[in-house]
């Protein structure tokens, strides 16, 4: 979206172009049947991102994110933070905003049968299952290695449990899953260990409307 | 924390704790599905979170003609549009400009009378004359509000000597509060009109405006309202302890300073009526005219005020616990969400003891899970 007011302070010409955007993607979800939101579930949340966007300028910052307190307190919020920001980017608009966020629908079963030549859905099973093997995999290498692990197990539990132990659960971690050997998680790897858990309800944020 | 819904949700929160998602994973030690729960933990808080909504208007059911209160306005039907703009022309063209004027009538009048009062030389005449006059104007200043004031459990009213603790919605608090008896007011030393108000009434009632300076110096502040409170001839102190305008749906965390001074606390709850206006002072969005222009022009100002019985702190009680108890009391009545959060949070980061707690609450379940204590058995019998 090109801006064409000062950085400081959003020109009418973004305001609207804001609204433009926001009325054409509305559009654009429902057309490509890629998010499947529902109108009132879109305006609610598009009114969240502006409440959260302090600067008006239509884009989201960490620092936005960080001025939620109950994320800010989260041992992983660094990390869930910086899922919505793509590569190198410091700033995410609607768009993106609401791509990360579809990963969390439910799955509704009628939703199973549907169209299958399409594109897979973002709330599949296998992509939220490769949204969260993406807050353990640091390096966007397609593998978990032991020092990644080490690194999002020492986020989870701070100072309490030393280096050794921390080091011997990740081990084992790696040991139990790990089926060629690499001493690393590939990402057939992590889903066959997380075939027996519900993925579905434990990634999934129901709306209330 | 203790999570009660909110009647506009967005989101079904998950009650789920920490502890029965993860440690009834009965298999031994740490799992890649334990990122699960944080990851969606960290995702409801990003789409609604209990905080933040509360430093912003809060959200009505039914709309009440008044398009500051419509967040997502959108066109409804023809008839609705020319009730509001009758609504409109009302309160602009015909309400405002007698508030004004009423207002203007009352700060003058509260100038003038304080200053005219302060003259006199300190006795029990002085007293009662400065009284009748911040009555007074009080109660200008609510008409020119439109305020309807509702008084509950009058025989609790604040004795002198004692502090007056009240949940803080915006600063016409106090002028609701002073409708129906006088308080010593404690407060920041201001510029402009606020402050000529300020010099004003001090000299014919002894309320405590302290420098920008002092205020920092929590010991100074402390002891010098202990000394009012010593003496029993003084006006009930008038103290705000959440520090921030909250928006009236719920009461954060009572600062423990006004707690430590002793002396009886009489708590009070505040509600407002939204649906005649909103009366929450959003200080980021709005300044301080832009505020009373909207009050001015929204409908009324409705409220209810309890006095509740009075409380002092007990044996073995600290100061945060009794901040606490009477944080409880005064959200009960009001039927406004307790929160533990700190309103200061409207502008400053949160404090990193809280992460903590939370990695030390997930490493306790790791190690009880009993993988760690294994694991050492192990390295000894080698």
């Amino acid at each position: 979206m090109k801006k064409s007011g000062s950085i400081t302070s959003p020109s009418w010409s973004d305001k609207f172009s804001q609204g433009l955007f926001f009325g054409l993607f509305c559009h654009e979800m429902c057309f490509l049947q890629f998010i499947w939101v529902s109108h009132s579930q879109i305006t609610r949340l598009y009114s969240r991102f502006t409440s959260l966007d302090k600067g008006e300028n239509g884009t989201l910052s960490r620092e936005d994110f960080q001025r939620i307190p109950e994320l800010a307190i989260n041992p992983l919020g660094d990390r869930i933070i910086n899922a919505f920001f793509p590569e190198g980017e410091d700033q995410v608009n609607f768009r993106g905003f609401m791509r990360t966020l579809a990963h969390f629908r439910p799955i509704e079963d009628n939703e199973k049968s549907k169209d299958q030549n399409g594109p897979e859905p973002l709330n599949s099973r296998s992509n939220k299952l490769h949204f969260a093997f993406r807050l353990y995999d640091l390096d966007k290498d397609d593998k978990i290695s032991r020092d990644e692990l080490l690194q999002v197990l020492r986020m989870m539990v701070g100072v309490n449990i030393s280096d050794e132990q921390l080091g011997s659960i990740a081990d084992r971690t790696i040991q139990e899953a790990d089926q060629d050997g690499d001493s690393a998680i590939s990402f057939a790897e992590f889903v066959k260990v997380l075939e027996k858990v519900d993925v579905e309800q434990k990634m999934s944020i129901r709306f209330l409307h | 924390m203790p999570r009660t819904p909110t009647a506009n949700g967005i989101i079904e929160r998950d009650e789920t704790t920490m502890e029965k998602e993860i440690a009834l994973l009965h298999r031994a030690d740490f799992e890649f599905s334990h990122i699960f729960y944080f990851c969606r933990k960290g995702f409801e808080a990003i789409v609604e979170d209990e905080v933040t909504q509360r430093f912003s208007s809060e959200e009505l059911l039914s709309w009440n003609l008044l398009t500051r209160t419509n967040v997502n306005f959108h066109y409804i039907s023809l008839r609705l549009t020319v009730v509001w703009v009758i609504g409109v022309i009302v309160r602009y063209c015909f309400l405002l400009p007698l508030r004004f004027t009423l207002a203007a009538i009352g700060i003058t009048s509260m100038i003038v009378g304080t200053t005219a009062v302060g003259q006199l030389p300190n006795s029990s005449v002085k007293n009662y004359l400065s009284e009748v006059v911040h009555l007074t104007c009080s109660r200008i200043l609510v008409r020119a509000l439109s305020g309807t004031i509702h008084y509950h459990n009058k025989e609790n009213r604040p004795r002198k000597g004692g502090i007056c603790v009240a949940n803080h919605t915006s600063p016409i608090d106090a002028i609701i509060l002073t409708n129906d008896g006088c308080y010593a007011m404690v407060g920041q030393v201001h510029g402009g009109l606020m402050g000529i108000i300020q010099r004003a009434t001090v000299k014919a009632c002894p309320h405590v405006w302290f420098e920008r300076s002092e205020m920092k110096d929590r010991h100074l502040v402390t002891k010098r309202l202990r000394e009012h409170v010593a003496d029993k001839s003084k006006l009930p102190i008038l103290i705000f302890p959440e520090g921030t305008c909250i928006n009236n749906t719920s009461v954060m965390m009572f600062k423990k300073g006004s707690f430590e001074i002793g002396g009886t606390i009489y708590p009070v709850a505040i509600k407002y009526d939204p649906q005649f206006g909103d009366a929450f002072w959003n200080s980021s969005k709005y300044n301080i005219v832009s505020y009373l222009l909207r009050i001015m022009t929204s409908w009324a100002i409705v409220c209810n005020v309890w006095y509740l019985p009075p409380m002092v702190r007990k044996e073995d009680e600290d100061a945060v616990q009794f901040a606490n108890r009477v944080r409880s009391a005064i959200a009960r009545q009001g039927g406004l969400t307790e929160l533990p959060w700190d309103g200061g949070l409207k502008r400053a980061k949160v404090k990193d003891t809280f992460k903590e707690e939370q990695q030390k609450n997930y490493s306790k379940m790791l190690v009880r899970n009993g993988s760690i204590g294994s694991l050492s058995a192990e390295t000894e019998s080698d």
